[in-house]
């Protein structure tokens, strides 16, 4: 394996395992302390218990995220130190500030996990949302640093020199709001799916019923709101891409050849060589109305762009794909919940809408590590868009192709002792919940 | 402006040589307890860190950070040239973080819990280990710019007597602080005096081990006696660090906790300081006999200005809290239970 392509992979790897598990630890603190907040208020136990449940998630999440986390503060450097040389200067602003949010994380955390029966009870629920509260800016502020590379500001590139740096203006680059909220969204919506469908499982399979009812409406709430709102941001999120990256958006859409009525192609198979799409179903005009709102006006091709400087286009494009549809799958699975909520109680707990949920379990994973790839794939061959290539900022150290092989087996290895965990976790619920009393004697002990 | 982040940097590096050392230091003298205690070195260690050992591991995060934003060069050199140690550390964190976390997450207590141990005591070893190695790889002038041979480029640099040594001496530190740090978090008796023996003995171990580091000084040339007690700094450090070290063995020996706690930081940071004030502002030592400086390379004026004042809020953030962190698992410890997790 060449050094560049094993770099390139184990930097994929590393981001593709490390986002599932700071969706999650962002995102389930706030499921948390919603339970939390109902069983302060309503003394119903079973949201103590979920609020219990839920947070030894949390907890193993927080930890392999922030393990995660760390590898790559250094993974970086370790693979990409001419990058690091240059930007680091330039967009560590948000690192900076992150390093702040994560460690009040970790505090907070510490607080609250270790804080039942200990603390005042609303100073305890406090110390959970501050986890929430905390773990969303440190997302928030990874994706500004990401954004950067995808929308450079901040300084001036004069001669290979990175002159004036304005780290402020760094951070609030241009794409930094859409794609910040877009992952946000993202983050609650693929979290939310997951947890509201390994409930709905255990509710199909009648076990601690009530526990798990309770536990599914809080998750499928987040998912349902977060999933209705996601087109809207990802609508934002493209008009922002074909602005400022449109062979990125030309990749995304498969479109070769720059014409006025520019067409939206629905699935189809791009070939790069011939520069035609295979399969697909081309709808005219759709493209440019959502890129400038009208239907006219012709969207920049990948014909316009030279070939070096064009992204992978097949795979940019499939991963869009999967995204959007995966989006609309849960999307539907939103509305059918909405109206079960407001119009027809008895849908709630049905077969047919918990298998739904049931399905959806992976999609919002799915659809995260989808969109992921759309946008680092679709900013090749830069690693700074317009600025540096990916390829000059690799390390020169050879045998890199090792080091991937091992962060493989780790990476696996983690995930599949994380997936374990949760499944006993889950087992466990009727032992350790299903009493109250039981309850009672656990915290007491 | 930069001293204020050289400051941050130095005082980052140190709390995270002392709490996490303490931290790593529980698993390690875990691993060379007998099998007999072990259980209860483990609860008492437990107990300990449960609550705050996330927070110990944050202090690595933000030296790295202020690494890469503020001295860049620095930080991009010591990736490349030390980039198999830093894999190693990396691995060792990633192992011991996560088998701590599992083994007192894991519903179901069965043999799994052995395999997390046994990750969790190896990890400890291993990262302090490396760390060490990576801190003599940036001082033993042995990171050569020029060259294109892998073993001189990539492996000689972090890989000799001297970071070896300097390795093996931060593990013997971190068993040392932990010891000490945990006499004070065992019952009164047999447990405690348990303690106190092991602080003596990691005691011991440490100042063999940091004999070892003289001598490997003078096997691979670094002038390290000339660095700590050519000024009056570093000799100052060294000599108020022994005698920290007689005052610490007689309170201890009296079973005093608060203070030896306060001298076990003390000599450490002692041991910092004697060791980075001697080149500074020098960072990373080439084996041409040129620096990295952190006055040459640190970033431009407005990231420096940024990055203070991002450390400067966030410690007004982060300080209080921890404090707070801190004060109330101490404080509750005193009253009594300490199980549910």
């Amino acid at each position: 394996m060449d050094n560049f392509l094993a770099a390139r992979s184990q930097m994929a790897l590393s981001l593709g395992f490390h986002i599932i598990y700071a969706c999650i630890g962002m995102v389930m603190p706030f499921f948390m302390a919603v339970a939390h907040y109902r069983w302060l208020k309503t003394k119903d136990i079973a949201h103590k218990n979920i609020a219990k449940a839920w947070s030894k998630g949390v907890a193993i999440f927080f930890a392999t995220g922030a393990v995660s986390g760390t590898m790559l503060s250094f993974e970086l450097g370790l693979l990409w130190p001419n990058f690091m040389k240059h930007a680091g200067p330039i967009f560590g602003m948000p690192f900076s500030l992150e390093g702040t949010a994560f460690f009040i994380e970790a505090i907070a955390l510490g607080f609250f996990l270790y804080g039942w029966e200990r603390l005042n009870p609303y100073f305890h629920w406090f110390t959970g949302v501050v986890v929430g509260v905390s773990g969303l800016a440190s997302g928030i502020l990874v994706v500004a640093a990401n954004s950067w590379m995808n929308s450079p500001a901040g300084f001036d590139y004069v001669n290979g020199q990175y002159l004036n740096i304005d780290p402020m203006k760094a951070m609030f680059n241009e794409a930094w709001l859409s794609e910040a909220l877009h992952m946000t969204i993202a983050a609650f919506a693929s979290t939310g799916f997951a947890v509201a469908g390994v409930h709905a499982l255990m509710i199909v399979r009648k076990q601690n019923v009530h526990f798990h009812q309770q536990a599914f409406k809080i998750a499928a709430g987040f998912a349902a709101v977060a999933a209705l709102l996601q087109p809207l941001a990802g609508d934002i999120a493209a008009k922002s891409v074909a602005k400022r990256q449109p062979a990125k958006l030309a990749a995304m859409e498969a479109y070769f050849h720059t014409k006025p009525y520019s067409p939206l192609v629905l699935g189809g198979i791009p070939n790069e060589k011939t520069k035609e799409v295979n399969y697909g179903l081309e709808i005219p005009g759709l493209l440019s109305f959502l890129v400038y709102d009208d239907f006219k006006t012709p969207v920049k091709g990948l014909d316009q762009i030279p070939i070096e400087n064009q992204p992978p286009v097949a795979i940019t494009h499939y991963s869009f794909q999967v995204m959007v549809g995966l989006g609309m799958f849960m999307m539907l699975i939103s509305i059918l919940y909405l109206i079960a909520i407001w119009f027809k109680k008895h849908w709630i707990y049905s077969n047919w809408l918990l298998k739904l949920f049931i399905i959806a379990v992976p999609t919002g994973f799915i659809a995260v590590e989808a969109g992921w790839m759309v946008t680092e794939i679709g900013r090749q061959p830069w690693i700074i868009q317009g600025v540096m290539r990916t390829a000059d900022a690799v390390t020169p150290m050879p045998g890199i192709a090792w080091s991937f092989y091992l962060f493989t087996g780790i990476y696996i290895s983690l995930s599949i002792v994380v997936v374990f965990l949760l499944y006993r976790q889950i087992l466990m619920v009727p032992k350790l919940y299903d009493k109250p009393q039981d309850d009672l004697t656990l915290s007491q002990a | 402006m930069e001293y204020i982040i050289i400051g941050f940097l130095w005082l980052s590096i140190l709390l995270y040589l002392v709490l996490g050392g303490a931290d790593f230091g529980a698993g390690i003298i875990e691993l060379f307890t007998s099998k007999r205690h072990r259980y209860r070195t483990r609860s008492t260690a437990y107990h300990a860190i449960g609550p705050i050992w996330e927070a110990n591991h944050m202090w690595l995060i933000i030296a790295v950070v202020i690494l890469f934003v503020g001295f860049p060069v620095i930080y991009s050199t010591m990736s490349v040239y030390l980039h198999i140690p830093l894999v190693a550390m990396l691995l060792g964190i990633t192992a011991r973080g996560t088998a701590f976390v599992f083994r007192n997450y894991d519903a179901v207590i069965d043999n799994m819990q052995r395999v997390y141990n046994r990750i969790f005591l190896l990890s400890s070893f291993i990262t302090p280990l490396f760390l060490g190695m990576i801190a003599g790889g940036v001082i033993a002038g042995k990171i050569n710019l020029e060259t294109n041979d892998f073993l001189s480029a990539y492996v000689w640099p972090w890989f000799n007597w001297f970071s070896l040594t300097i390795g093996l001496f931060t593990v013997a530190l971190c068993g040392f602080l932990a010891s000490v740090y945990l006499i004070g978090e065992a019952p009164p008796g047999d447990d405690r005096n348990s303690f106190i023996r092991k602080a003596k003995q990691w005691n011991v171990i440490a100042v063999f081990c940091g004999a070892l580091v003289f001598i490997a000084s003078i096997v691979e040339s670094v002038p390290l006696m000339q660095w700590i007690f050519g000024n009056p700094v570093g000799a100052t450090a060294v000599i108020a660090a022994s005698i920290s070290l007689l005052a610490l063995w007689l309170l201890i020996s009296k079973g005093k906790t608060v203070v030896p706690r306060i001298l076990a930081g003390f000599q450490a940071s002692m041991i910092l300081l004697a060791v980075s004030y001697a080149h500074f502002p020098n960072f990373v030592i080439l084996s041409n006999g040129q620096h990295l400086s952190l006055f040459e390379h640190q970033a431009p004026a407005a990231t420096m200005t940024a990055l203070a004042w991002a450390l400067i809020i966030g410690s007004l953030f982060i300080l209080p809290s921890l404090f707070y962190l801190y004060y109330s698992f101490q404080k509750d410890r005193h009253k009594g239970s300490f199980v549910e997790h």
